[in-house]
């Protein structure tokens, strides 16, 4: 079998349902196979990175490994950031990248590009084929790396030459990598001494992150909170781990996170981080981070624990292996008195949204939520609209909300809309962007339009790059130093690709189009919502500041 | 404070470069390193001479042990080793000076492994310390050129890594 058709093959045995990608020379035989295959829909995206970042959202909403493919040299180098992006939020990605013959490596050759050499910092691991009779056991051994343990993109890199000789298939039962051996269950006496700590508390809380929906540990977490009776805050990447709607829910925690989660954060005694990184958005100022609590940080990833934040207690191994353990053993509790305290912040502080002539972005989404909110999946790109929606836009189930956490990757909503739309079919994506953000890959409406994908698209417009102006207003004076955006007509823009295009500027017309917007079921609707230019994100914790140093207003 | 670390590795090809980004990237320093295949050759072995505190090296431990073609990670600072270094020394050794030289090299057991009109070549193995020790010394004569391999070493017998 020629080494284009063992890839497909392999593809097929690990039950890959799309591949998106952008063809080029070096993967001209990758293709080939491909074409008399009716198993994998190819996706043809527009550039590079919407074929990664497409990969990406199908992961996060799917719980599947997303796959892409691309050329050497630049298509290669293209899947850089999505890489990056995959790397930093824990993804399962694998790409495959064509490279220039192995007797022009190192030549520089036409389209060349040391792939490994450049990804190898964020990917988790990555292979260059030089033997066609290795090829089915990478291909394996990447997906294998890729879903296992921490998850994480992996990338295969792939000469043409190796695509195009021959060697017989065996695709390999087993993978038995030396080197990697991810722990799954947690030290038992560790376990008992962190339910020894929880009983003795008064004020315990949960801090749980991207690791509660990669272990698929939600339900354990809820029932574990409910029976011990423990707030639950969560990150940006751990948001739809748990009901947002529910009462043990104090929304999500860090430099916009709820003033409530925020206190919280600062007062309790215990504090149980599960599956999550103590990332500087989360914890603000490390020194003063929990500074009263015992913190039991539970991980896969043992390179985690102790990383940022001093830990009295770590538990590695599998979320959702450990909450199980936890539940075998812990007696029920009540804490009254930290409940009533919390009910207090809770409503001590809300943030404003005042009455205004103008469309105001927070009222956009919680318009947007209350019309189409429930069993959507909501989708963002980066920047104010994305910390808006995170704050409003509540999601009660695991894989319905994906987002760039660690990055902050603007041009990641619209391509990963799109791989989650491909995932979920029959189900609404909802994508929330900026114009900054749409406008740096607004090409991918292209790929949508192609698929008759009826993506939910509503922009948050303000003119500016508005996350960058918040700091400037709050830290340079006001000094708005090349954050306005001269953006074209963006429904307009819609129309010429083929979608839908809807200008709103007030409430009223935000009814109507959310509502026209709905109806479309072939193609997406875009709506282009003109908001009031100078509004910002509160609450806000200054980078570097504790988290009790919030700017209220 | 400084660190033996010993990283049994696959051999292969990228790995040390994949051990020497991990560095680059963490902003870890690392101070020597030596790579050589074992005695099972599908394995190799890379010797580390690293600074930090300890909760940098559990860091770089830690972070050692992701990499998928890292084996083992071992710090040999707790444990009773054996460390050598190789170097090989250039000198100037003029006709009058040259008796003197190698009775210096004698004296380290160093060997003298080659000889031209102007100039002696001293290949020296030991510590880093004796090293730095028969370099000060030669200084006065001129050392020419001067390599050295950076440290290797295993922990004693019993206490295998």
């Amino acid at each position: 079998m020629k080494g284009a058709h063992i890839v497909i093959e392999c593809l097929k045995r690990e039950g890959v349902e799309y591949i998106f990608g952008y063809p080029g020379g070096t993967v001209i035989d990758l293709y080939d196979a491909l074409f008399e295959n009716s198993d994998i829909t190819h996706v043809l995206v527009r550039h590079e990175q919407g074929a990664i970042h497409a990969a990406d959202g199908y992961a996060r909403t799917t719980g599947k490994v997303g796959v892409c493919l691309a050329t050497s040299g630049p298509g290669a180098t293209n899947l850089v950031t999505g890489l990056t992006n995959a790397y930093m939020d824990s993804i399962p990605v694998v790409a495959i990248t064509g490279q220039v013959p192995t007797r022009l490596i190192g030549k520089d050759a036409f389209q060349e590009a040391d792939t490994t050499g450049i990804t190898m910092p964020v990917t988790k691991h990555n292979f260059l084929v030089t033997d066609v009779k290795q090829l089915a056991m990478t291909v394996r051994q990447a997906f294998h790396i890729a879903r296992t343990g921490r998850p994480g993109p992996v990338l295969i890199d792939l000469p043409r030459d190796i695509q195009m000789s021959k060697a017989d298939f065996v695709y390999p039962e087993t993978v038995d990598i030396a080197g990697y051996k991810p722990t799954y269950r947690g030290h038992i006496n560790q376990i008992n001494l962190a339910l020894q700590a929880l009983k003795k508390s008064e004020k315990p809380l949960f801090y749980v992150g991207g690791g509660i929906l990669a272990s698929g540990a939600s339900e354990e977490l809820l029932e574990f909170a409910e029976r011990c009776d423990i707030p639950v805050t969560y990150t940006l990447m751990g948001k739809g781990g748990f009901p947002e709607t529910h009462a043990l829910s104090l929304g999500w925690l860090g430099m916009h996170g709820t003033y409530c989660a925020n206190k919280a954060i600062m007062n309790c005694d215990l504090l149980l981080a599960v599956g999550t990184r103590f990332d500087d958005r989360v914890t603000g100022n490390t020194q003063t981070f929990a500074r009263q609590a015992k913190i039991i940080h539970v991980d896969i990833d043992p390179a985690e624990i102790g990383k940022n934040v001093k830990v009295d207690l770590p538990i590695v191994g599998d979320a959702r292996n450990i909450l199980r353990e936890f539940l075998k053993k812990a007696e029920s509790a009540k804490h009254p008195a930290w409940h009533s305290q919390i009910e207090q912040w809770r409503t001590e502080y809300i943030p404003k949204c005042s009455p205004s002539d103008l469309l105001l972005p927070h009222q956009v989404v919680k318009t947007v939520y209350a019309y189409a909110g429930k069993d959507s999946i909501l989708i963002t790109d980066v920047g104010q609209h994305q910390m808006w929606a995170a704050q409003i836009f509540k999601v009660d189930k695991p894989r319905t909300w994906a987002s760039s956490g660690g990055l902050g990757t603007m041009g990641f909503g619209l391509p990963a809309a799109i791989g989650s739309q491909l995932g979920n079919p029959g189900k609404r994506v909802i994508l929330f962007s900026g114009d900054g953000s749409i406008l740096m890959k607004i090409q991918e409406l292209v790929t949508a339009i192609n698929y008759r994908l009826p993506l939910k698209i509503f922009v948050l417009n303000n003119s500016y790059l508005g996350m960058v102006r918040q700091w400037q207003a709050c830290f340079y004076e006001g000094r708005y130093s090349c954050t306005h955006l001269e953006n074209p007509d963006l429904a307009k823009v819609a129309r010429a690709f083929g979608a839908v295009g809807l200008t709103v500027h007030s409430e009223e017309e935000l009814a109507d189009a959310i509502t026209e917007a709905l109806q479309v079921s072939d193609r997406p609707a875009l709506v282009d919502c003109r908001v009031s230019r100078e509004a910002c994100v509160f609450p806000f914790v200054p980078p570097g500041k504790s988290l009790d140093e919030m700017i209220l207003e | 404070m400084q660190h033996i670390l010993s990283v049994l590795v696959e051999n292969k090809p990228r790995v040390l470069a994949r051990v020497a980004s991990l560095f680059a990237r963490r902003g870890y320093n690392i101070e020597s390193l030596a790579v050589g295949p074992t005695h099972d050759t599908s394995i190799s072995r890379i010797t580390l001479v690293v600074r930090g505190d300890e909760d940098i090296l559990e860091q770089i431990s830690k972070q050692l042990y992701k990499l998928i073609d890292v084996i083992k990670v071992g710090d040999f600072t707790e444990l009773s080793y054996v460390d050598r270094e190789l170097a090989l020394i250039k000198v100037n050794a003029p006709s009058n000076l040259r008796g003197e030289i190698v009775q210096t090299a004698e004296i380290f057991r160093a060997r003298i492994v080659d000889v031209g009109e102007r100039n002696l070549m001293i290949e020296v193995t030991g510590t880093p310390d004796k090293i730095d020790a028969l370099e000060q010394l030669l200084k006065k004569y001129g050392i020419v050129e001067l390599t050295r391999t950076g440290r290797i070493a295993l922990a004693r017998v019993g206490q295998p890594l």
